[in-house]
């Protein structure tokens, strides 16, 4: 049934063990020590990563394959919240079909899109992408508050139909399931099973499980998608769209199905966003959301499978994790040094840490860019041709006249 | 029967007078030259065909078809196939891929969404890349990426992808330009060959006189966006008004 081949599968295999075990991996430290600080696995993190990650996924097909550099895909993302927020006002609190709906609003709104936009290529089209995502942005504050719920945001409430399990809540806000409570119990999106082992604490979240089962199809998706025909073709328009127009085929409806594609993959993203914690803003569509999934595939690397999953976790992880590092902290980790020095310190580390966590992620992301245009995916080959070639000096690899380096995406 | 006929056929670029009336007809089954000095409007003509210009007037029928007012891709779909001057080819793929992307397209026709497909199960499409890039003579640079190819090679795998398609017409943008000689008469070697193989009329634009002379059957001297002489290779040499236009008056 599926032909992928040998490399795929220990890909997929490889994805699929890290994401399901992600909740030891990004837990390495023990409670109560220093570094306790830089663990990631607790459940609201690592779904945000794996959310992140299908919204990159998705965003790599459009970019990655075809070049189409958009920067209104957070608009897509905003559909997807809203649908499936709706749908747990109107239908139910089970997460299922919020998802479903959020996936075909999204492509249907990515089908308008994508129809205007993909008129024209290059920066224009990006230009295109990004209007309409502010337009989008700027709707939902303002003409389509009945929809939107303007600056307060789309919320569940206690008076709202939900026909399928309206009757169950008891004076409570109900909260998201993935198999109804009534029917059994421990299903809900928040519910996290808690494991001590010695001072280690390990937390394992429904919410994560089902995002993490979906990170797993959606890659598996990608994955089929990059190696078929059509993904040849795609490929083909990001090199040489004269030679395709000469070769008898209209470009137009290869980039619309990859539009479509990437819109749906956000919009199931924005799903899950809401699936997690009932509760869709405007502020999901700004650009500024759609320039952080341009970052995320860049830095992991565009064009690759994995790159996207990559740089969706490594730019999370900062969000999260170095915003955290304060200057308590911070004189905490100097506390061995003399009072002065302590405090040179503290003023030198200060400005890339805490609330300034962005200044070290665009520097990683320059230094990315201009050193690696291949993202981390190239870093780690790198690492690895260097360990190779430690290890066996009569390498003899590929030489460079007949497998040159791809180009870099970021260039164009 | 004449496979092409372009008639009347008048493009201006701005006070330029790129084409003036041009009349042209191009018989199925032949090799069929278009030389001239730089400047003559060879590349314009060829242009117009294949929809990349609009002329101002006139007509072009291919096959019973009109070309004008059409996008390039339905031009190719009716047959028409063209070698550029600077290789037209998907240089990040490898030189397999770039030629299993037209034998995906004569199959189609049209868009399908075959995303999960794989290329392995789309019966016979890789079998049919691996053959004409045997009669190209290059099944051994199959996997390399065609952007790393020599400039020969680049321009006969764009040969190929266009003969993979089966075309009815295949124009030719100085396909031997910046070649070495030897690679020259491999290119002469393989377009003899195509000609022996294959229902094919050839539409040549070229420079290089041996090559001229070598394949075409029917020449045709341009000059000033027009058309001077249309005769058979061997009354093309002396003919005077080709000389007056590749020297000027003063040597004729």
């Amino acid at each position: 049934m599926m032909k992928i081949n040998l490399n795929d599968k220990i890909l997929m295999l490889i994805v699929t063990v890290v994401v399901l075990l992600a909740p030891f991996i990004l837990q390495p430290f023990a409670e109560g020590t220093a570094l306790a600080q830089f663990n990631a696995g607790y459940p609201d993190l690592l779904q945000r990563i794996v959310i992140f990650g299908i919204f990159a996924i998705g965003f790599n097909i459009l970019f990655g394959l075809t070049g189409y550099l958009s920067f209104g895909h957070a608009a897509f993302l905003g559909v997807g919240s809203y649908s499936a927020v709706w749908m747990f006002k109107l239908l139910s609190m089970n997460v299922i079909p919020g998802i479903l709906l959020a996936i075909v609003t999204s492509g249907l709104f990515a089908l308008l899109i994508g129809w205007i936009s993909l008129r024209r290529s290059g920066i224009y089209f990006s230009i295109l992408t990004l209007a309409f995502a502010q337009m989008s942005y700027n709707l939902a504050y303002s003409v389509l508050t009945q929809f939107t719920n303007g600056e307060t945001g789309l919320q569940i409430r206690l008076s709202d139909p939900r026909v399928l399990d309206g009757a169950a809540t008891n004076g409570t806000l109900p909260s998201t399931n993935i198999l109804p409570p009534s029917l059994v119990n421990g299903f809900e999106m928040r519910d996290t099973y808690q494991l001590h082992l010695g001072n280690w604490l390990f937390q394992f979240n429904t919410g994560y499980y089902v995002t993490a089962v979906i990170l797993i199809l959606a890659f598996y998706l990608s994955l089929r998608i990059f190696r078929s025909p059509f993904g040849l073709m795609l490929r083909a328009v990001k090199t040489n769209q004269t030679r395709l127009n000469y070769t008898g085929i209209n470009t137009r409806p290869y980039t619309l199905a990859a539009f479509v594609i990437s819109g749906m993959y956000a919009g199931l993203a924005g799903g899950l966003l809401a699936a997690m914690d009932p509760l869709a803003g405007a502020e999901r569509m700004q650009w500024t959301v759609g320039g952080e999934v341009v970052l995320m595939t860049i830095l992991g690397g565009a064009g690759t499978l994995i790159g996207p999953v990559l740089g969706a976790g490594f730019i999370k992880y900062f969000e999260n994790i170095f915003s955290k590092i304060n200057d308590t902290v911070l004189h905490h980790w100097f506390s061995f040094l003399p009072d002065g020095l302590q405090n040179f310190a503290v003023d030198l580390i200060h400005p890339f840490v805490g609330k300034g966590w962005q200044l070290t992620l665009g520097l990683i992301f320059m230094a990315v860019v201009i050193f690696l245009p291949g993202g981390l995916v190239e870093g780690s080959q790198k690492l690895a041709g260097l360990f190779r070639r430690r290890t066996k000096k009569t390498g003899g690899g590929p030489d460079e006249q007949h497998h040159p380096k791809t180009t870099p995406h970021v260039a164009e | 029967m004449s496979m092409l006929e372009i008639k009347n056929v008048s493009k201006h670029f701005g006070g330029l007078k790129a084409l003036d009336n041009v009349n042209l007809s191009i018989r199925a089954g032949t090799v069929h030259a278009i030389i001239g000095p730089n400047g003559a409007g060879k590349s314009t003509l060829l242009n117009c065909l294949v929809g990349k210009l609009i002329p101002d007037t006139g007509s072009v029928m291919f096959d019973g078809n009109s070309l004008l007012g059409i996008k390039p891709h339905e031009i190719n779909q009716l047959g028409v196939s063209r070698v550029f001057q600077t290789p037209e080819i998907f240089a990040d793929l490898t030189v397999l891929e770039n030629v299993m992307i037209p034998c995906f397209a004569r199959r189609d026709g049209a868009f399908r969404l075959h995303a999960f497909e794989t290329t392995e199960r789309e019966g016979g499409i890789i079998e049919k890349a691996e053959q004409i890039l045997i009669d190209v003579t290059m099944q051994d640079k199959r996997h390399m990426h065609a952007g790393s190819l020599s400039r020969g090679d680049k321009r006969r795998l764009e040969m190929a992808m266009c003969l993979v398609q089966d075309p009815k017409l295949l124009l030719l943008d100085e396909p031997t330009a910046g070649m070495a000689r030897a690679d020259t008469n491999n290119t002469i070697a393989l377009l003899k060959d195509i000609k022996a193989k294959r229902d094919i009329t050839m539409a040549i634009i070229e420079h290089d006189m041996h090559v001229v002379f070598s394949l075409a059957e029917r020449i045709t001297v341009m000059a000033q966006g027009t058309p001077i002489v249309e005769d058979a290779p061997e009354n093309i040499k002396g003919h005077p008004k080709v000389q007056e236009a590749y020297l000027g008056t003063q040597a004729a």
